[in-house]
């Protein structure tokens, strides 16, 4: 008997559950603070002209954090994962057949599409906020289609993997950290090609900086490049940096999540929430 | 109701394949945490369709010993056997023919009672078969629970009792051929508690269910369980009926009455007997006469004592257990 395609099923009706808890009541202040803010710095900086290029800081800014928030999506992972070891909704899942693949069917369906309406609050108003984007053309749809597939599973791999090392919500915090920094160097907010050649390198191995690319490639105007590496959208880098990440996380993550997930029991989590009341108290 | 099982067919039918109708084989297992040895050398077994009660000091490795058989926690040595899988070795499907209720749960405080419970139910379906129909229906489930009232609400706003119940519905919802409860009943009121007896007798009766149990209640340990394992020391100090612990520490009945205005006190191995022959010399001054037969508490004490006794003193061990008597 094949239990795959009904645990599939019942992850998919816990993704669409958990998405219903993440937009309900409070959570939903939560979920709007960063993709308005982010609208905000669009808003403020649309006017701002790039160098002499004719391009405005906001028009490039807009598709960048397209990319920004798909990778976001790691950090949410690492994130719900540490709070569900702690609560112990992971042994639950681990206590029950099938559990542990339906956990995760239905993390990837929330998130995704958490990230898919981070998209739309940003998208919707953006367009009528800065000029020159090309969104009335099909290609630019399906570039943002193939650079979201790969993004989204590349990303929320990776997640899982960190969460499943990160042992935490604590640890999960301190994460942010460095994902803030890859952010801030990945040409999100001020073209790369501003940047010390090392530092291009260094972005240039993560998914963020692609993402960011990506995203500008399907929405800017072709002659938008200039700002760029090579002066190119270099749309086959792209798919191989993305669709690499995207492999090693299909691969790695399962064995990772497996792992660690053998590792949970009852005492586990006892202790666990031990050491974080003492951290309170 | 749907979902549940005819008792004719199921009589009928061959269930899963089991090693000779035992449930839980356990031999020579041994659990260290680090340089401390927590059990040293436990070997039981359970059989299908009993109520096992794994009954031992806090600290004792009853957890331990459960969170092994689950399949949760890696042992150091010795053989273990459930549903005739090395629970080292389980499969989703050996998974899915039992149920867990750990000692605490938290879990899933977002989700509604009645959605969680539907859900986990959801794992189950694939695992449903002409004689055990999977899962239990959520609505029957939730009444038998005495939580339909609360289906809708968030389960984070639960009490803990009622937390504690939502615990053990969803124990059950897969119905499990083995059930493992750690505590179940810590935290519910006395008519929830009774309920709970009632719930364990029903999947017993109903699906030939095989129960372990742990508890501090000796009193629900007496109700429920056939047999009571008591765990001390890293070893096993006890097992048999309720009936036969109580009888191994007999001579321990204690007779008091009042004679020549003072009370008297003794502990003895047959009272009726003791109170014949006090009637017999001085019977019309004999005044309060009261007999208090030992009790499962009271064979616990006793075996739990001398068992501790014995590790703290190997050298002296007190052969007789000594319940009653101070
Ligand atoms: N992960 C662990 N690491 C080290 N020691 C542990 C661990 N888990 C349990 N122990 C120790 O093992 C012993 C047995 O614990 P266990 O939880 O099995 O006891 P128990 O019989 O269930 O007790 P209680 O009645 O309090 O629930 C205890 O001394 C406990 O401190
Ligand atoms: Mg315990």
């Amino acid at each position: 008997m094949t239990a795959v395609a009904p645990a599939l099923r019942a992850g998919v009706g816990r993704g669409l559950i958990e998405l219903r808890q993440a937009f309900t009541g409070m959570e939903l202040v939560n979920q709007l603070l960063w993709p308005v803010a982010t609208l905000a710095a669009v808003f403020f900086l649309r006017d701002i002209a790039i160098g002499s290029t004719g391009y405005r800081l906001g028009t490039i800014i807009l598709p960048g954090a397209l990319g920004m928030f798909v990778a976001l999506g790691a950090l949410l992972v690492v994130q719900q994962l540490a709070a569900d070891r702690e609560d112990g909704t992971l042994l639950r899942a681990k206590a029950s057949p099938n559990g542990i693949r339906a956990y995760l069917v239905g993390k990837l369906v929330q998130i995704s599409a958490t990230i898919l309406a981070y998209l739309a609050i940003i998208l919707i108003p953006g367009v009528f906020l800065v000029s020159g984007l090309e969104i009335a053309d099909p290609t630019s749809w399906i570039t943002f289609a193939w650079v979201l597939l790969l993004g989204l599973v590349a990303t929320q791999t990776i997640g899982a993997m960190l969460g499943s090392v990160v042992a935490t919500p604590r640890g999960a915090g301190y994460l942010s950290l460095p994902v803030l920094g890859l952010i801030a160097i990945s040409g999100i907010f001020a073209p790369i090609t501003g940047l010390p050649d090392w530092l291009q390198w260094i972005a240039q191995v993560f998914p963020v900086y692609w993402l960011g690319l990506g995203m500008r490639a399907a929405f800017l105007p072709d002659e938008a490049a200039i700002v760029e590496i090579g002066e190119s959208w270099r749309h086959l880098e792209t798919a191989a940096v993305l669709g690499a990440w995207a492999v090693v996380g299909l691969v790695l993550a399962p064995v990772v999540l497996r792992r660690m997930a053998r590792r949970e029991s009852g005492s586990s989590v006892a202790r666990r929430r031990e050491r974080a009341m003492q951290r309170v108290g | 109701m749907p979902n549940r099982v005819d008792r004719a067919s199921f009589a009928g039918e061959e269930t899963m394949p089991d090693s000779g109708g035992l449930s839980i084989e356990v031999d020579g297992l041994r659990l260290r945490y680090g340089t401390t040895e927590v059990l040293h050398g436990v070997s039981f077994q359970v059989r299908r369709g009993e109520v096992l009660a794994l009954l031992g000091p806090n600290g004792a490795g009853k957890t331990s010993t459960i969170e092994i058989l689950e399949g949760f926690r890696m042992r150091s040595a010795g053989r273990v056997d459930v549903l005739g899988v090395d629970p080292a070795l389980g499969t989703e499907h050996w998974r899915a023919r039992m149920g867990i209720v750990l000692q605490s749960w938290r879990d899933h405080p977002k989700w509604r009672v009645r959605e969680l419970l539907a859900f986990q139910g959801s794992l189950y379906a694939p695992y449903s078969t002409p004689v055990i129909r999977r899962p239990w229906d959520v609505d029957d489930l939730l009444a038998a629970v005495g939580l339909a009232e609360q289906a809708d609400r968030p389960i984070k706003v639960l009490s803990g009792g009622q937390r504690r119940r939502l615990d053990v519905a969803i124990g059950l919802v897969g119905r499990p051929e083995l059930v493992f409860l750690d505590e179940p009943t810590t935290g519910l009121d006395p008519k929830a508690r009774r309920d709970f007896h009632a719930l364990v007798r029903r999947i017993r009766d109903e699906f030939e269910a095989t129960v372990l149990i742990t508890t501090h209640d000796l009193d629900e340990a007496e109700k429920l369980a056939d047999r009571i394992i008591i765990l001390a020391e890293g070893g096993i100090v006890a097992d048999g009926t309720p009936s036969q612990l109580t009888r191994q520490i007999a001579g321990h009945d204690e007779v008091s009455w009042v004679h020549g205005g003072a009370r008297q006190v003794r502990h003895v191995a047959d009272s009726t007997a003791f109170a014949r022959g006090l009637f017999a010399r001085d019977g019309n001054s004999i005044r309060e006469l009261e007999i208090r037969r030992a009790t499962l508490e009271d064979a616990y004490l006793a075996l739990v004592r001398n068992a501790e006794q014995a590790a703290a003193h190997p050298a002296e061990v007190a052969p007789e257990p000594d319940g009653a008597s101070r």
